[in-house]
């Protein structure tokens, strides 16, 4: 596969579609904006690099309010969950706690990767992916009705991220003092309320942070008061790097309705304990449990260039391909993910513009709070 | 956008940048608009000396953290230099993309061989087009 011609990157602004809350923040801050899943969304506000150092180095802020939150209400709303959702809801004893997981079809293809957090006895949330929000609430809905379970699109919240070794303390400032104990105490993937915030220590980046909930309302000031500390915005251009670093999965590249979660590199995702829970594509993923063809891995490249998404790698088993891959800032080399048989051997070749380049099969994350975590 | 295009220079409509050079050699790099378009370059791979090129043939490959290139030779010649500054400092391109962060320079065949570029004012007439 060739590369595409300089002239090809001046097409980005065709079809303008759907703007978050902060959209006129984003024009003000100087945002190349490009168009994600029917979203115009900003790409980078300067330089790409710089804001990927600086969550890993302080703290940055992204909108992600293009993403979906879902709420869901009802007495039988834990039994429903447990029948929607790979992962088991029965781990979330108690409000307050987030769990990830995907949504299969009978089939065991993947739907959705997504977060539920427990708010209530009988009260979730899920935050679904933009590209899917539209889909999952449609599949949801459908099911839910045999539950007596209520299905609510919070169109009316905005969605930020604060992500970085400095984002809970810089956040926790914001707030008075008893909020600010409540927010430092959270632990990974507790989720609260704090004022109007519905605030979870979750995130995409494989640095400590945040993910929060706000009325759009509220949202600009938020910012603004983010800002003043001392937090980068940060766009989705970075937070792809971030995450491909971190080794986590993004749909639509490694995750999508044609591979079950084991092909997906997230069988540690999927609760088959007890047995006796029958979930939405269980059968199917049972199935390739034992024997899964082709396993999902990390590739660091080892020599020169830059893997990319979609490129041929060659392994003693036999061929897979890469799922999304670039340049890891952190690392200072090409990384990827690829999709290659079950077994093979650490030594592969990638095809990157017809020639066979060397690379590494290693062992994820490339990256975890800031440092290396595989020998370069 | 409002940039300052080097009026001593000549341009393409794949927006490389051409510097005519003495003796009968040009230099190569990619315009502003272009690196600005890429977002941060992170490798760039140019021909080694020696190559000849067509004019119209990829030559060089710039790759940002978004997505990889190909840089289309302006002239027909021979390669006769390559800037090995951008194998370990790539971000030349970003940084300096008229001067240090030049990609190659190519001996031209024969005269003319710069009649069918662009003029700084044609360019920027192109660049308003596009920008529509």
């Amino acid at each position: 596969m060739g590369s595409e011609p300089l002239l090809s990157l001046f097409r980005s602004e065709d079809a303008m579609g759907l703007k978050t809350p902060l959209y006129d923040i984003h024009v003000r801050e100087g945002a190349k904006l490009v168009d994600f899943g029917g979203w115009e969304m900003p790409l980078h506000y300067g330089s790409q690099l710089d804001e990927h150092h600086a969550v890993r180095r302080a703290a940055g802020v992204f909108d992600v309010s293009h993403m979906g939150v879902l709420d869901l209400s009802g007495p039988r709303t834990h039994e429903f969950l447990r029948s929607l959702l790979a992962n088991d809801v029965a781990k979330l004893a108690a409000p307050g706690k987030g769990l990830y997981s995907c949504m299969l079809r009978e089939d065991g293809g993947v739907l959705d990767d997504l977060i539920v957090y427990r708010r209530g006895e009988t009260w979730y949330r899920l935050v679904v992916n933009a590209g899917t929000r539209d889909k999952d609430r449609d599949w949801i809905s459908a099911r839910a009705a045999d539950y007596g379970v209520a299905v609510a699109e919070r169109r009316d919240l905005a969605l930020l991220a604060v992500q970085g070794p400095t984002a809970r303390s810089l956040v926790s400032a914001l707030l008075p003092a008893p909020q600010r104990e409540a927010l430092l105490g959270l632990p990974v993937f507790g989720a609260t309320d704090l004022g109007d915030w519905f605030v979870a220590r979750t995130g995409y980046t494989g640095e400590d942070g945040l993910e929060i909930a706000v009325s759009a309302d509220a949202v600009h000031a938020l910012w603004d008061a983010l800002r003043t500390a001392g937090v980068v915005p940060v766009g989705l251009g970075a937070r792809d790097t971030l995450r491909l670093e971190a080794g986590m999965s993004l749909y639509g590249s490694e995750l999508d309705e044609a591979h079950d979660p084991i092909a997906s590199g997230l069988a540690w995702t999927v609760a088959f304990e007890p047995v006796e829970r029958r979930f939405i594509g269980r059968d199917a993923v049972e199935r390739v449990r034992a024997n899964a063809p082709t396993q999902l891995v990390g590739l660091l490249l080892e020599e020169r260039g830059i893997l990319r998404s979609h490129q041929a790698v060659s392994t003693d088993r036999g061929r897979g391909e890469t799922t999304s891959g670039g340049f890891g800032p952190t690392l200072g080399r090409s990384i990827a993910l690829a999709r290659v048989p079950a077994g093979s051997a650490a030594r592969v070749s990638v095809d990157i513009r017809g020639k066979p380049v060397a690379a590494r099969i290693v062992k994820t994350p490339f990256v975890r709070h800031g440092r290396a975590l595989i020998p370069l | 956008m409002s940039e300052i295009l080097p009026e001593d220079l000549h341009y393409t409509k794949s927006h490389e940048w051409v510097r005519k050079l003495p003796g009968g050699e040009v230099e190569v790099g990619i315009t502003d608009h272009a690196q600005e378009a890429l977002g941060d370059l992170v490798f760039v791979e140019v021909p080694e000396a020696g190559r000849r090129v067509a004019a119209g043939e990829a030559c060089a490959v710039v790759e940002s953290v978004k997505a990889a290139s190909d840089i289309y030779s302006p002239v027909d010649g021979v390669v006769v230099a390559s800037n090995a500054a951008l194998a370990s400092t790539p971000e030349l391109l970003n940084e300096a993309p008229y001067g240090a962060g030049w990609l190659m320079r190519i001996a031209v065949d024969g005269d003319g061989a710069l009649a069918g570029l662009l003029d700084a004012d044609a360019y920027a007439a192109l660049l308003a087009e596009e920008s529509k």
